[in-house]
């Protein structure tokens, strides 16, 4: 098992990987797969050889407890809400619900009734996956290793893939609306006149508008995980030193992350409004 | 990976981090949550409060319009009863002075009567002394006779 510092961050930063192993396949311990079977990976290079074909279900299972969490709670609050004075957990909630609707009505100035659930829940959604982060490193993993899973993972946002699946997904929505509001003719007449509006250059500003596009879900999902995935790596580092240090860089970075973890949660939100909100101007 | 130390390490870290977010970030959160929850009764408190004012102010408008209209609903009663009387008054006044004129007129008359009788005695009474004076031929002494004469023309 890991002994050394390298093996110990290549551990930790090692999703649990369940997915696809061709027949012949010689496995970390020696044997050979006999046919082609989806199992659990037991070492970081078998994950990579699953490849495309394979899930992280620690990334899953943690970001649909934490939607769980998110939709139980607030949903619990709604069903419950009173007109009258309200306290507890319904006033924190009304102070989240009517912070993201600020937001909204001051950035989308179109018309659409999804925009403001949209932003409330990737808000609260990426603020919970990534408070997660609080969590002491070894905790979870420990708690997994005692169930006899070899690696486990907890915050999903240090995962690509699930900053990208949302990023994508915002990707979609942007799209959708773009012909929606403006319609194929308008949506191509956008990529390709400007924001030079000549003929001859309709190549240059298809490549520009092309990339302007691209570049939205690429910087959405990449800041988010490189935040995340940096945090986590430092959080990792400071695990090494000796126990009785630790405290001394763990905790203002727990401090830091305070301010880190919400405002990533808020800056996807915003440009996910953003986008949406170029995506219904029809200003071109 | 190995149980050891590191997880103790972590475990004080962790403790450290939940004192301070204890001591230092959750009273400003719970504050800022009790504000909220402070000012929103107290915007409840004032619409009820506005509310029952409303209210209050409407019954008390009603009430002096109602008031209002008893009012002059009695001055009204008051103005036709005063109208009345006075008319009555008047009428009263006009009889009694007309009378008053009438009977004042007959006195006069009455006077104006009784002097032309007079004034006709008187004359009677020459022309009969003149009269009897012819008759007589002679003077009649008025001086010795005005008594006669005075007692004649009285009883015409």
């Amino acid at each position: 098992m890991a002994t050394t510092s390298a093996e110990y961050i290549q551990h930790h930063l090692q999703n649990l990987t369940f997915g696809k192993l061709p027949a012949g396949y010689q496995r970390a311990d020696g044997s050979i797969v006999e046919e082609t079977t989806w199992t659990l990976a037991r070492t970081s290079s078998e994950a990579a050889d699953m490849g495309f074909m394979a899930f992280h279900v620690d990334t899953l299972g943690w970001s649909i407890f934490m939607g769980l969490i998110f939709i139980g709670l607030f949903r619990f609050v709604a069903s419950r809400a009173t007109v009258y004075t309200p306290s507890g957990l319904q006033n924190f909630v009304e102070i989240v619900v009517e912070f993201v609707q600020g937001i909204v009505k001051d950035t989308f100035h179109g018309r659409n009734p999804l925009i403001a659930p949209l932003a409330l829940t990737i808000f609260v959604w990426i603020f919970l996956m990534n408070s997660l982060k609080w969590i002491p490193v070894d905790y979870i993993p420990g708690l997994g290793m005692a169930l006899g899973l070899d690696y486990f993972k907890i915050v999903p946002t240090t995962d690509p893939n699930a900053t990208f699946g949302m990023s994508i997904a915002v990707f979609a929505l942007i799209i959708y609306y773009s012909i929606k509001i403006k319609g194929v003719g308008g949506f191509t007449k956008e990529l390709t006149l400007t924001p030079f509006n000549h003929w001859a250059l309709i190549p240059f500003n298809l490549f520009l508008e092309v990339l302007g596009l691209l570049t939205k879900p690429l910087s959405l999902a990449l800041r988010l995980f490189g935040n995340m995935y940096a945090g986590e790596v430092v959080f990792i580092l400071i695990a090494l030193l000796p126990f009785y240090v630790q405290w001394a860089l763990n905790v203002p970075w727990a401090i830091f992350h305070i301010l880190v973890i919400p405002l990533q949660a808020f800056i996807f939100m915003v440009l996910t409004v953003v986008y949406l909100s170029a995506a219904h101007e029809d200003h071109h | 990976m190995n149980i050891n130390l590191t997880l103790f390490g972590q475990t004080i870290a962790f403790a450290i981090f939940v004192w301070f977010t204890m001591k230092f970030v959750w009273p400003p959160v719970t504050r800022a949550m009790q504000e909220r929850q402070k000012k929103i009764a107290e915007g409840l408190d004032a619409a009820g409060r506005a509310q029952r004012d409303l209210s209050l102010a409407q019954e008390k408008a009603a009430q002096t319009l109602r008031e209002t209209k008893e009012q002059s609903a009695q001055i009204l009663e008051q103005a036709n009863k005063s109208a009345t009387l006075i008319v009555e008054e008047a009428k009263e006044q006009a009889r009694s002075e007309g009378e008053r004129l009438i009977a004042a007129a007959k006195a006069e008359i009455e006077q104006e009567m009784n002097r032309a009788r007079d004034q006709l005695r008187a004359q009677v009474a020459a022309l009969a002394i003149k009269g009897a004076e012819q008759i007589l031929e002679s003077e009649v002494d008025s001086a010795a006779h005005s008594e006669l004469v005075n007692k004649l023309a009285s009883q015409l």
